[in-house]
């Protein structure tokens, strides 16, 4: 009992302070990868506080329900899958907090707002059915859905898994909002989308959503760590390789279209994951 | 409660994210207001963002001079931005409608429209001198809120 009541704890702060720090380095890396200096490492946590203590303005107040939604759903996730839970439960769970962020976006009239909701739309359908890949491999694997048994599997899954892992890593990509698939929102389209799916949220609804997104950005860096699950260093080297390679990958790439976007995150994930589930199966 | 006080103005100084609006500039003053944001100048080693949205923004840059057809979208934006937001008027024609003060569709400076805080000149301004115009306006702003009598009064 007081087990899970650690556990759930420390979902709900790590979640949170790592996430917090995860985008901090994120935006220092960036700025040096672009001959920049950068934001002090605690930025990401600064304009949160400032965002939560500011005035109000609600353009609809369903996108106050929406907000909370969106990161009681994403905090549900993580918890979940700190108590060592069910993965397609916590897959399910977190589309939740993706949509609602979407309906949110929905409900007030701005076009660009609308513009963006369209995208995240297009970008929850071009990752979701990857990420059901991804965990339909591990269950291949290992006999099951449930973190403990996958987290107590004697070899690393990256071995039998190598191509179901690049395609978490497209999935890592759209779900991070990196280019070249940052096409719901994010801070460099200001000229042509303002800030899309987030235009219409604004002070503390805004950092809301912020630090939910930093529930998910761990989440799914959990997910990565399942790859390499037995010793702590191999997975610290994985998730960093893999958070590296995002970062240059954003600052290499420019913004794509949706089309673009779906017909190659289909094409190549799918044929991917079809590969390394048959392998698996074949093995 | 002081202390908690100081922490918020704290990080509303460590976090002022812009919105630039050219108000029918020359385009002097904002090819100077963008230039902070390249590696030269790197204003987001400070946390300053240019937002370009009103709903997130803190500090409002304006550039140029207001007219009649565009006073009504500066006011617009203004009451769009959540407060505690600033306002700093760039440039000579920001400051008193500069060299088209004459014409006949101008209105003048900002101020004219909107409750200026920090008048930065110059034709343009270096980036330098736009920088330190806004961290000008944070410290006023924190002035502001240390104060309680100013603070019941607003
Ligand atoms: S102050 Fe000078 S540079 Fe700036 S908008 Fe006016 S004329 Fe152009």
């Amino acid at each position: 009992m007081t087990r899970t009541a650690i556990l759930i704890a420390c979902g709900l702060i790590a979640g949170p302070i790592l996430g917090g720090l995860v985008s901090g380095m994120d935006r220092i890396l960036t700025a040096r990868m672009q001959s920049r200096i950068g934001p002090p490492l605690l930025q990401p946590f600064y304009d949160v506080a400032k965002l939560l203590f500011k005035e109000s303005l609600v353009v609809n107040v369903w996108q106050v329900f929406c907000a909370y939604c969106y990161i009681a759903a994403s905090s549900i996730a993580l918890v979940l899958f700190f108590l060592q839970s069910d993965l397609l439960l916590i897959l399910f769970v977190q589309a939740v907090g993706a949509v609602m962020l979407v309906v949110g976006a929905l409900s007030s009239t701005s076009p660009y707002s609308h513009i963006g909701a369209h995208r995240e739309l297009l970008q929850i359908l071009s990752y979701e059915p990857l990420l059901v890949l991804v965990v339909v491999g591990f269950y291949l694997e290992t006999g099951s859905f449930k973190l403990t048994s996958i987290y107590a599997w004697r070899e690393p899954l990256l071995l039998k898994l190598p191509f179901l892992f690049i395609v978490l890593g497209y999935v890592l990509t759209i779900k991070l909002r990196k280019s070249p698939f940052d096409l719901s929102t994010c801070h460099h389209a200001h000229q042509e989308l303002v800030k899309g799916l987030l235009t219409d949220y604004s002070g503390p609804f805004l950092a809301l959503t912020e630090i939910a997104h930093w529930f998910e950005v761990i989440l799914l860096l959990g997910i990565c760590s399942l790859f390499w699950a037995t010793n702590w260093f191999g997975m610290a080297i994985l998730l960093v390789a893999t958070y590296f390679l995002e970062v240059l990958v954003d600052n290499i790439t420019s913004r794509m279209n949706w089309r673009w976007m779906l017909s190659y995150v289909w094409g190549v994930g799918l044929t991917l994951s079809l590969v390394n589930l048959i392998w698996l199966h074949q093995g | 409660m002081q202390a908690v006080k100081r922490f918020i103005n704290r990080m509303r100084s460590k976090s002022p994210w812009l919105l630039h609006f050219d108000c029918g500039s020359c385009n002097g003053c904002d090819i100077e207001i963008l230039a902070c944001l390249t590696p030269v100048y790197d204003v987001e080693r400070f946390g300053i963002i240019n937002v370009g949205n009103p709903f997130h923004a803190d500090v409002l840059l304006v550039s140029g001079t207001v007219n009649h057809r565009n006073k009504k979208v500066l006011t617009n934006l203004h009451a769009q931005m959540p407060s505690p937001k600033l306002v700093v008027a760039i440039g000579a024609c920001g400051l008193s409608g500069g060299i088209f003060r004459e014409a006949y569709n101008v209105v003048g400076g900002i101020h004219k429209v909107l409750p200026v805080d920090v008048y930065v000149p110059g034709c343009p301004p270096k980036p330098e001198a736009i920088i330190d115009g806004v961290v000008l306006g944070l410290q006023k702003l924190q002035r502001l809120h240390e104060q309680p009598s100013v603070e019941k009064e607003a």
